[in-house]
């Protein structure tokens, strides 16, 4: 075999496994080869006094491509992506035209076939993300989705939604047995419809139409209560509430098939931020309280919360040079998501590599490729952190096409510094190599 | 001061300047020629995302009196239907050289977004839900021509105070100038929070009346009705209405007052609004010198070097 080798030297590796002190070596055709103290290998990359992990998974990202390619494209994400250590990415299917059919699905698969970040299309529960007629899962199961969500909005019907849930958990044959996951975004529309952000002080002072907490508890509250009936797995995208947190530990203690998500910004931004009117800090869900921030910081601690997702969502300037009102909702979070976790959450590492890397993959149903064990002949997707390295966030020295990162100008601490995808080094010392 | 965005931006000193200047400014429209050439030279802009006819009315009557020149920017015939952002119109507007822009916008915040991307002085002519600061000044004004000090004062601020702002903004004017505010309306017309709120609530209008210095009545949106906040407007003039036997027991020297344009029979019975207690037209009145007071601070002299007889020369 002429494969070339790139050893990883002097860093501490994390995994599922625990820690220790190992250099690893890894080959271009994808596997990791050796794991050991003084190993060598073609090319040598600096990990020292850094840490070692399988690459991060991010189960939510917007890339707009199809439809919005000014704001980003597939290409310009994962760029993004690789840049802050996510060797694997699901791509939401809030696309214009919507990743509802199997036509849309394949296009975001070629797009993404030579891509430095994995990138895996999930499809949308309902046709046009309308609510009202389920997609055509069994085929796009076929193409390899293995997570459907309407997200942008919910299942508002509960049959409907019921019947989504016994339909998927009968599709695992398709699969190789991997489970299928409806991975759906909390809130009732009636509750929410017209609103710009959380509704409390802060939405009353501002004169904001707000939405209330309860907005996403209510739909989190019947999938719940859904997925008892069904079987079938729920998974929670984007959990922002104090409530939502408490229902879902609750689930979990009563031994449903529920998993959740946290956005970053979620546990470290609150409505508070809107003060000024910049919608640079509007997003769907909003952003809360103090007290909801303090629940979803303590879920991801306790493992509640089984994983952070970024929800990266660009948008132009143009778009955003709007009021409050009229401005979509959406912020960057790919190449701040480590830095952002490592700075606000106050747990062991070994944790938030957990929440990052492989309980995302398992959700995902990708664990046989990320999220792995570093052990010889596992797969060599990999990520190189420097937890300790401070930096300021700039939203205009981002790889993505936009630049409404809420972070702008902020002293964040922990850095990528090197992505391995495939065996292959695709950033080095937080450049991109192509 | 280079932009009036809130009263929350104004301390108590900042009002009763306004005020005061106001006064002057007053006189000014009940002479003969009622102009001065304080703003001679000035240009500004009237930048109106939704209708409105009084209040743009008594701005320019007001840029009129102060010999500004004013520009119309309308938003039904301009560029803005042609998928324009707020930003590129006000950037635009801002070129063609003008000195103020007074804003109207359904969406709260937009005087404030306006403010950060152009040199000119903003002024917030109301901006959905949030603010109406002038209404507040002329409210204030009025009240302070008949009652003297509002120091100790009590007022109630009745009905569709959710959606309003003119509401949000005379919670803040009347508590700075140390009046008593109360809100009286059913939760459904109340602010899902009041944290922080210089205010007191009730949800009895009987409670109050004999109490109160001001009835402060807010317009109701007739469209309010169709989200089914409230039953009925038979039912809202029966409980939050200013009847004919509610206003009976308002004490002889309180005022009522409504910024228009009025819903007789809903917030107010007809026959209250003509009462000689109610001073409702002299609220517009007293909106041309508030507002000439706010334009000449912004645009002719800094807050803090008013010479007002040189203003008003």
């Amino acid at each position: 075999m002429s494969d070339k080798t790139t050893a990883i030297k002097g860093g501490t590796v994390i995994d599922q496994s625990g820690s220790r002190r190992a250099d690893v070596v890894v080959s271009d055709d994808g596997t990791i080869v050796a794991v050991g103290e003084g190993l060598d290998g073609d090319v040598t990359l600096d990990a020292t006094d850094c840490v070692v992990s399988p690459g991060f998974v991010d189960l939510h990202v917007h890339l707009r491509q199809p439809g919005k390619e000014e704001a980003e494209t597939i290409e310009s994400g994962a760029r993004g992506a690789a840049l802050g250590g996510f060797t694997s990415i699901i791509a939401m299917p809030n696309t214009t035209p919507a990743m509802d059919c199997a036509s849309v699905v394949r296009e975001v698969i070629d797009l993404a076939a030579d891509t430095i970040c994995d990138v895996r299309p999930s499809a949308a529960i309902t046709i046009g993300r309308d609510g009202d007629a389920l997609t055509p899962m069994a085929e796009l199961v076929k193409l390899g989705v293995r997570v459907f969500t309407d997200d942008g909005t919910g299942v508002q019907d509960d049959r409907l939604m019921r019947t989504a849930l016994e339909y998927a958990g009968s599709l695992a044959h398709l699969s190789g047995g991997q489970p299928i996951v409806l991975a759906q975004h909390c809130e009732v529309n009636a509750l929410s419809d017209g609103t710009f952000m959380h509704e409390g002080e802060w939405s009353s002072r501002l004169g904001i139409p707000g939405q209330p907490a309860e907005a996403e508890e209510l739909m989190v509250m019947r999938d719940i209560a859904l997925a008892r009936l069904t079987g079938t797995r729920v998974h929670f995208q984007h959990m922002s509430t104090a409530g939502s947190v408490a229902m879902i530990r609750a689930a979990k203690e009563a031994g449903l098939p529920v998993t959740a998500e946290a956005a970053t910004h979620h546990f470290c931004l609150t409505d508070a931020c809107c003060a000024d009117y910049d919608p640079v800090y509007k997003v769907h869900p909003p952003l809360r309280t103090d007290a909801d921030v303090a629940a979803v910081k303590e879920g991801l601690q306790d493992g509640t919360i089984d994983a952070i997702a970024t929800d990266h969502a660009p948008h132009t300037p143009q778009d955003k040079e709007r009021t409050f009102a009229d401005a979509p909702p959406g912020m960057l979070g790919l190449e701040t998501a480590f830095a952002i976790a490592n700075t606000h959450l106050e747990m062991p590492i070994e944790n938030l590599l957990a929440a990052m890397s492989w309980r995302p993959a398992a959700i995902a149903g990708i664990q046989d490729e990320h999220g792995g064990p570093i052990a010889d002949g596992g797969r060599a997707n990999l990520v190189v952190l420097d937890p300790n390295t401070t930096w300021t966030v700039a939203g205009d020295a981002m790889a993505s096409r936009s630049n409404n990162t809420p972070y702008e100008g902020m002293a964040v601490r922990g850095r990528t510094r090197h992505t391995i995808l495939q065996g292959e080094a695709v950033v080095i010392d937080g450049e991109a190599q192509r | 001061m280079r932009h009036l965005l809130s009263m929350a931006d104004l301390d108590r000193d900042d009002i009763e300047q306004i005020l005061n200047l106001a006064d002057s400014f007053a006189e000014v429209g009940k002479r003969q020629i009622p102009k001065v050439p304080a703003l001679r030279g000035k240009t500004i802009a009237w930048l109106f995302y939704e209708d409105s006819t009084r209040t743009r009315l008594s701005f320019e009557t007001a840029a009129k009196r102060l010999s500004a020149d004013t520009m119309n920017f309308s938003v039904g015939s301009s560029s803005v239907n042609k998928g324009e952002s707020l930003r590129d119109t006000v950037e635009t507007i801002a070129a063609m050289g003008v000195d103020g822009v007074v804003v109207r916008h359904r969406g709260a915040g937009a005087p404030h977004r306006i403010a950060e991307w152009i040199d000119a002085s903003v002024v917030n002519a109301g901006d959905g839900w949030h603010q109406h600061p002038t209404q507040s000044l002329l409210d204030l004004y009025t009240a302070t021509r008949h009652l003297g000090s509002l120091d100790g004062r009590r007022i109630a601020i009745v009905g569709d105070i959710k959606y309003s702002r003119v509401a949000r903004s005379n919670a803040i004017g009347f508590a700075t100038l140390g009046a008593e505010v109360t809100f009286v309306a059913p939760q459904t017309l109340l602010p899902p929070s009041l944290e922080g709120w210089p205010v007191k609530v009730t949800h009895d209008l009987d409670e109050v009346m004999e109490d109160i210095d001001i009835c402060y009545l807010l317009r109701m949106q007739l469209e309010r009705q169709e989200q089914a906040v409230v039953p009925t407007l038979r039912e809202f003039h029966e409980e939050y209405g200013l009847t004919t036997e509610r206003a009976d027991r308002l004490r002889e020297e309180s005022l009522i007052m409504h910024p228009g344009p009025m819903n007789r029979g809903v917030e107010i019975a007809g026959e209250v609004a003509d009462r000689p207690n109610a001073v409702i037209t002299e609220q517009v009145i007293n909106g041309i010198a508030v507002r000439m007071a706010v334009l000449y601070l912004l645009l002719g002299s800094g807050l803090n070097l008013v010479d007002n007889q040189e203003a008003v020369a």
